[in-house]
């Protein structure tokens, strides 16, 4: 009896989204044995991390505003993915639309007017979406690969912020704290409910994942996205401009990922500091694989992984579980759920051996 | 500026240039055999408290960096077996391999912070190392230091000039090719991959052994992903990754030691900017135009392969 691997002709519908909850179990499997190993008591520590923080309002609103931010940018993000377009560093252009719309609020610092958020959120989509265009344009004039030039715009973003609120932009009563003034009230998102942070960044996220399910499984522009990643030739035959998908999926990506960015300084965060993110743009990255690159999967993605977030720093304050664990329980489930990957594509058929079929 | 301090800033140069060209060198090789590993940080990391662990608890120098090169190499093999037996997509693979090293290496070092351990030792040739100037310049190094400038020259020879050297490069610019004549991609895959994270866990020793010498969470700081860029700031090839790491290492210090003397007038982050800037120029200057042909990256970089039967 030999084993074969062979392409499957038909994927089974189901199949690619049965694969995720599959990983979702042996991640939890895994993490249980790595937190025993540890010296914690794995089903203690599990509930800890995935169920305590459903239990209370305050749990489920810093999960809506956590998630936000990884669907936002992994929605513009899966956009690209789909046309072998791989923007990478929507880590620097979330920092950057932070900057812009950051630098709306501090111009207008102690004005009032309806009209600072929008035009924050503006700003901050074109500050993203600059940012993005730069590997955009590299890309489609100069064929230069979008992975490595955004990836290392991630970095200048990040020394950009530094130098602005530890020059021009630093706080004249922040004590030489490199960090921006507090934004005024018209300069913060409104929150939704009283004593909670969810603020109505969270609504527009959800517009914007539905937004792109249309877009993507409706449209014409959707169609050829999908067409100049899955099939390039096609594509090219049928008269679909790569470039043209290369630059709307890229500012996609930017533009959304600069929008997180204004909804950080302007929701939970409230001024420009150093770090913005824990990471926010290279997680989004996971969430929109664990979402199968589909705006609907991503919400769910998203929530998953605010989840192990949040629950790890709940797991942290309750029972000392240390932070790392939790980065170590993240990538297993996008170990699990690429290796399982391969069953979607290849199924394992046994085969008898030539000897036993004379 | 006299000479003492010049040297001195030289000296320092070469120490925080030596991870970078360490863990670079590893990448070129991988991505000569066609396989792109974001996961250079997390290798680098998991390498750095390894060798930190057993130098710490062996007294062994040579175990520890024996320990980080390990520690990169299974980190690399479990990248192998997800993007190359199962061809997972290897931008998301390396990502989570970085994820994945940053939180192994934090679980793991959480009972060593603080704690120091001796520095890697400076080689010292009696007459030589004594010279004035040369003596401190060139022979007064540790191992690792000349290992690194070992190895470029003799991967450098291994791809020019060897047999196994050719096909890997085969297997990186045409998978399919290299196939059809009888070699098999995966393996060599492997072992290129594998070569890789031994370099980068070599790499993060050189930090919690030599640069610094102790553990702290994180504390590559992103220099593996610097090790990308450079690789791509070299176009590929060994001799310029050696120039380029030193170029690196000149600006990152020099930043510092103009910064510590009030002679910067510009910020410094505009400075530590240039680096990541110089590659870009770099990646335009070699993905257009007539240099394009002979310095592009390897073609099948980053596409997965299956054999067809």
């Amino acid at each position: 009896m030999r084993f074969k691997v062979e392409q499957r002709r038909h994927i089974p519908h189901a199949l690619p989204w049965i694969t995720p909850v599959l990983s979702f179990i042996c991640t939890l499997v895994a993490a249980a044995i790595l937190f025993a190993i540890i010296g914690y008591e794995p089903l203690g520590a599990l509930y800890q991390l995935f169920v305590a923080p459903l239990l209370t309002v305050q749990g489920l609103s810093e999960l809506a505003l956590k998630a936000s931010p990884l669907v936002l940018i992994a929605v513009g993000l899966a956009s690209g993915f789909r046309a072998n377009v791989w923007n990478i560093g929507a880590e620097g252009q979330l920092i950057m639309g932070a900057v812009a719309g950051g630098g709306v609020a501090l111009i207008f610092y102690g004005e009032e007017g309806f009209w600072i958020l929008p035009l924050m959120c503006l700003a901050g989509i074109a500050g993203g979406m600059a940012w993005a265009a730069i590997p955009a344009f590299l890309r489609t004039r100069f064929a230069v690969n979008e992975i490595l030039v955004s990836l290392m715009l991630t970095y200048v973003a990040g020394l950009f912020l530094t130098m602005l609120i530890l020059g021009p932009w630093k706080d004249p009563d922040g004590m030489n704290f490199p960090q921006s003034r507090i934004f005024s009230d018209s300069a913060t998102l409104p929150t939704l409910i009283e004593g909670t942070r969810l603020n109505a960044g969270v609504l527009i996220t959800l517009l914007v994942a539905l937004a792109g399910w249309v877009v993507m499984a409706r449209s014409l522009l959707g169609f050829q996205i999908r067409t100049v990643g899955s099939a390039p030739t096609a594509a090219r035959y049928a008269g679909f401009s790569r470039s043209r998908v290369v630059w709307i999926t890229m500012l996609a990506g930017g533009g959304l990922a600069g929008l997180a960015g204004v909804f950080e300084v302007a929701g939970p965060i409230g001024q420009l500091i150093p770090k913005l993110t824990p990471g926010y743009g290279f997680t989004a990255i996971i969430v929109a694989f664990l979402g199968r690159l589909h705006p609907l999967g991503i919400l769910v993605a998203g929530l998953v992984m605010a989840l192990s977030y949040i629950g790890g720093d709940n797991a942290q304050v309750e029972i000392g579980l240390p932070n790392a664990a939790v980065g170590v329980v993240q990538a297993m489930l996008l170990f699990f759920l690429l290796a399982s990957d391969f069953l979607v594509r290849y199924r394992i058929r046994r085969v008898r051996s030539a000897g036993a079929a004379t | 500026m006299n000479d003492i301090m010049l040297v001195s800033l030289i000296v320092t140069i070469i120490t925080a240039a030596t991870p970078l060209l360490l863990a670079s060198l590893g990448e070129l090789v991988t991505e000569r055999a066609g396989v792109l590993n974001l996961g250079v940080e997390g290798m680098m990391l998991v390498g750095a408290v390894a060798a930190f662990a057993v130098q710490f608890t062996t007294g062994s120098a040579i175990l520890g960096c024996l320990a980080g090169a390990a520690a990169g190499t299974a980190l690399a093999f479990l990248f192998g077996v997800l993007t190359l037996t199962l061809t997972s997509n290897q931008v998301a693979t390396g990502l989570a391999l970085t994820i994945f090293g940053i939180g192994l290496s934090a679980l793991a070092g959480s009972g060593f912070v603080g704690n120091p351990v001796a520095k890697l030792p400076q080689l010292n040739i009696p007459g030589l190392s004594d010279l004035p100037v040369i003596g401190k310049l060139v022979f007064h190094h540790d191992a690792l230091v000349y290992f690194s400038i070992a190895a470029t020259f003799a991967i450098a020879w291994f791809l020019k000039s060897t047999r196994a050297g050719l096909i890997l490069r085969a297997v990186g610019e045409s998978d399919d090719s290299a196939h059809s004549i009888g070699y098999n991609v995966i393996r060599i895959r492997y072992f290129a991959v594998m070569f890789g994270g031994a370099m980068c866990g070599l790499g993060g020793a050189y930090l919690s052994l030599a640069y610094t010498p102790m553990w702290v969470e994180e504390m590559t700081a992103g220099r593996g992903w610097i090790s990308l860029a450079l690789v791509v700031f070299a176009a590929w090839r060994p001799f310029r990754l050696l120039a380029g790491a030193y170029l690196f290492g000149g600006i990152a210090i020099l930043q510092l030691w103009l910064q510590a003397r009030g002679l910067l007038f510009v910020p410094s982050q505009v400075l530590a900017m240039l680096p990541y800037l110089a590659t870009i120029i770099v990646l335009v200057v070699i993905s257009s135009g007539p240099a394009r042909s002979r310095l592009g990256a390897p073609a099948s970089l980053g596409k997965p392969f299956r054999a067809s039967s």
